[in-house]
């Protein structure tokens, strides 16, 4: 399609800036007093996001909403179930927010966005004016996908722990409980759903931990679809490290689970019934509930948005980040969300100021390990096209699968080295 | 009938395809007059080098085993990302992202981060 330069400007106005119309309204200096970003959610996201929007421009208001006083990441939360980090290791706080950048840090929870009046309304019974809003919200479960599955029951016997904390504290337990020769069945949803790699990295270092310590234990992976994320490099490293001890089950071999009994510890595939010691469910999920409420999401359960901004496309002056966003080929993953909340900091800051954003690029970089000295990686770097987010062709990738293990041992340490990094300039 | 949304995503298309024409205008002779203008700061330099900031550290000041690069000049990490773009410097990850720029993607983003630690000298 060609466009003339004056359609082109009528364009930037009523499309790119068109949810900035209150900016542009005609009137004078109106951006001036237009200062007020609220962000709600303190994940990679969200916290992302109030950082970077301060860093930019020191004289804005930011207030960010979380009603956790500490963050636990799911990135790493794995790495606890081998003993190789402990829950506090992977505890992340806001002190540093507030103190260094002068971010206004909530501990509450959001209930409701006024898109009308620009306005979120606190569980607390405040109610927050802003000029612009990111949702940050994560992701929640969609109970009823499995029969027999609820919130009670992963809080009891069938931990999902994929929201570190509590979670990954009981499964964690239940692997320390679980006699020699125990089964352990990891159930990973169909996609999308958060961190594709995670539930192969949880099979590879829950081995690492049955090898050493009760090595006739098995693990079965019974999966909902029929490939997973750097498949081919996760199925060497099992072969390599933990021969016969992990069994991935796709859905085309009867792999997806349909319902559940925890009284038994069973789970029911089409073909079977199957009973776990350990059992890990991971339920399909949608955008946390927060966007679910507002209308910020659509039928797909995910939030559509302006791949330049992250503005909602169905709630204007609304920008959607993270696992919660529809963001084309990226992964719901916590880099992915902070990429994306530093483009949607720097795309605010612009429209605050009457500017168009620029066109961004996107980033992801998800490090799994397989044992201490044995990691694999996906790199992706993402361009905005007229289809909307694209990965750039001839970019990104796996570790190549003849990796030699000097290169894999590196990838070990860089995956150490991507968290100290990655939660500093997050949370630091 | 093209919907809202491709309209929106051609424009800034088109708006993305005119800065590399007028960053190729910056000859190596004024980068330094450029550079020494802190407020000038390019802003899609700008939000294309945050990425980085992932893995090597907020402004590229690492805390731990992945190389840092906060005080490294303009020229230096753009021949670095071109080296490992093209392959001639091995890397684990780093040629894998570098394959997701242009040249003057690679240039915007090593003067952005001339930028951030000339005004802080």
């Amino acid at each position: 399609m060609n466009i003339s330069r004056r359609d082109f400007n009528k364009l930037i106005v009523s499309g790119i800036a068109g949810s900035a119309l209150g900016v542009f309204g005609g009137i004078g200096n109106a951006y001036a007093a237009k200062n007020r970003v609220v962000v709600i959610g303190g994940g990679f996201g969200g916290a992302t996001a109030a950082k970077y929007l301060k860093k930019l421009d020191p004289s804005l208001s930011v207030t960010l909403v979380e009603p956790k006083a500490a963050y636990i990441t799911c990135p790493f939360s794995n790495w606890v179930l081998g003993g190789l980090k402990t829950m506090e290791e992977i505890t992340q706080t806001y002190g540093n927010l507030s103190s260094r950048y002068g971010v206004k840090v909530m501990a509450d929870t959001a209930v409701s966005i006024d898109t009308a009046r620009s306005t979120v309304t606190l569980k607390g019974g405040a109610v927050l004016n802003y000029d612009r809003l990111i949702v940050s919200p994560g992701i929640d479960f969609k109970w009823d996908a499995i029969q027999g599955y609820s919130q009670e029951v992963a809080e009891a016997t069938m931990p999902h722990a994929f929201q570190a904390g509590p979670q990954t504290v009981l499964l964690n337990r239940q692997l320390q409980m679980m006699k020699d020769g125990g089964t352990v069945l990891i159930c990973p949803p169909a996609n999308p759903f958060r961190c594709p790699p995670g539930p192969y990295e949880r099979a590879s270092i829950i081995a690492y931990y049955l090898k050493e310590h009760k090595p006739k234990s098995k693990i079965l992976i019974l999966d909902a679809k029929d490939k997973f994320s750097k498949q081919a490099l996760f199925q060497k490293g099992w072969e390599r490290l933990y021969p016969g001890m992990i069994e991935w089950r796709g859905a085309a071999k009867g792999g997806k689970v349909q319902a559940v009994d925890s009284a038994a510890m069973t789970v029911t595939t089409e073909l079977e019934v199957l009973k776990g010691d350990v059992v890990n469910i991971i339920p399909p999920q949608k955008a946390g509930r927060i966007a679910f409420d507002s209308g910020l999401s659509d039928a797909s359960g995910w939030c559509p948005v302006n791949p330049v901004s992250f503005e909602s496309t169905l709630r204007p002056g609304v920008h959607v980040i993270g696992d919660a966003c529809v963001a084309g080929p990226m992964p719901k993953s916590g880099f992915a969300a902070s990429s994306q909340g530093k483009v949607a900091a720097a795309a605010i800051v612009r429209l605050l100021r009457g500017k168009q954003p620029v066109s961004p690029s996107l980033v992801n970089t998800c490090y799994s390990l397989l044992a201490p000295g044995y990691g694999i990686s996906v790199a992706g770097v993402y361009k905005i096209s007229a289809e909307g987010i694209v990965e750039v062709p001839n970019s990104g990738g796996l570790t190549p699968i003849d990796a030699g293990d000097d290169q894999l041992m590196q990838e070990a340490m860089y995956a150490r080295g991507w968290y100290n990094n990655i939660v500093k300039d997050i949370w630091g | 009938m093209p919907s809202k949304m491709q309209i929106i995503l051609t424009a800034c298309v088109v708006l993305s395809g005119t800065l590399p024409a007028s960053m190729e205008a910056v000859a190596a002779g004024t980068r330094a007059a450029k550079r020494s203008k802190a407020a000038d700061v390019d802003p899609r330099g700008q939000v294309l080098a945050f990425s980085c900031a992932g893995c090597h550290g907020t402004d590229g000041k690492s805390v731990g085993i992945i190389p840092g690069f906060y005080g490294k000049s303009p020229e230096y990490l753009e021949a670095a990302l071109k080296d490992f773009k093209s392959g001639a410097r091995f890397s684990s990850i780093m040629g894998r992202h570098a394959k997701g720029y242009s040249d003057e993607e690679i240039h915007q983003i090593a003067e952005y981060f001339g930028t951030v630690w000339t005004k802080n000298k």
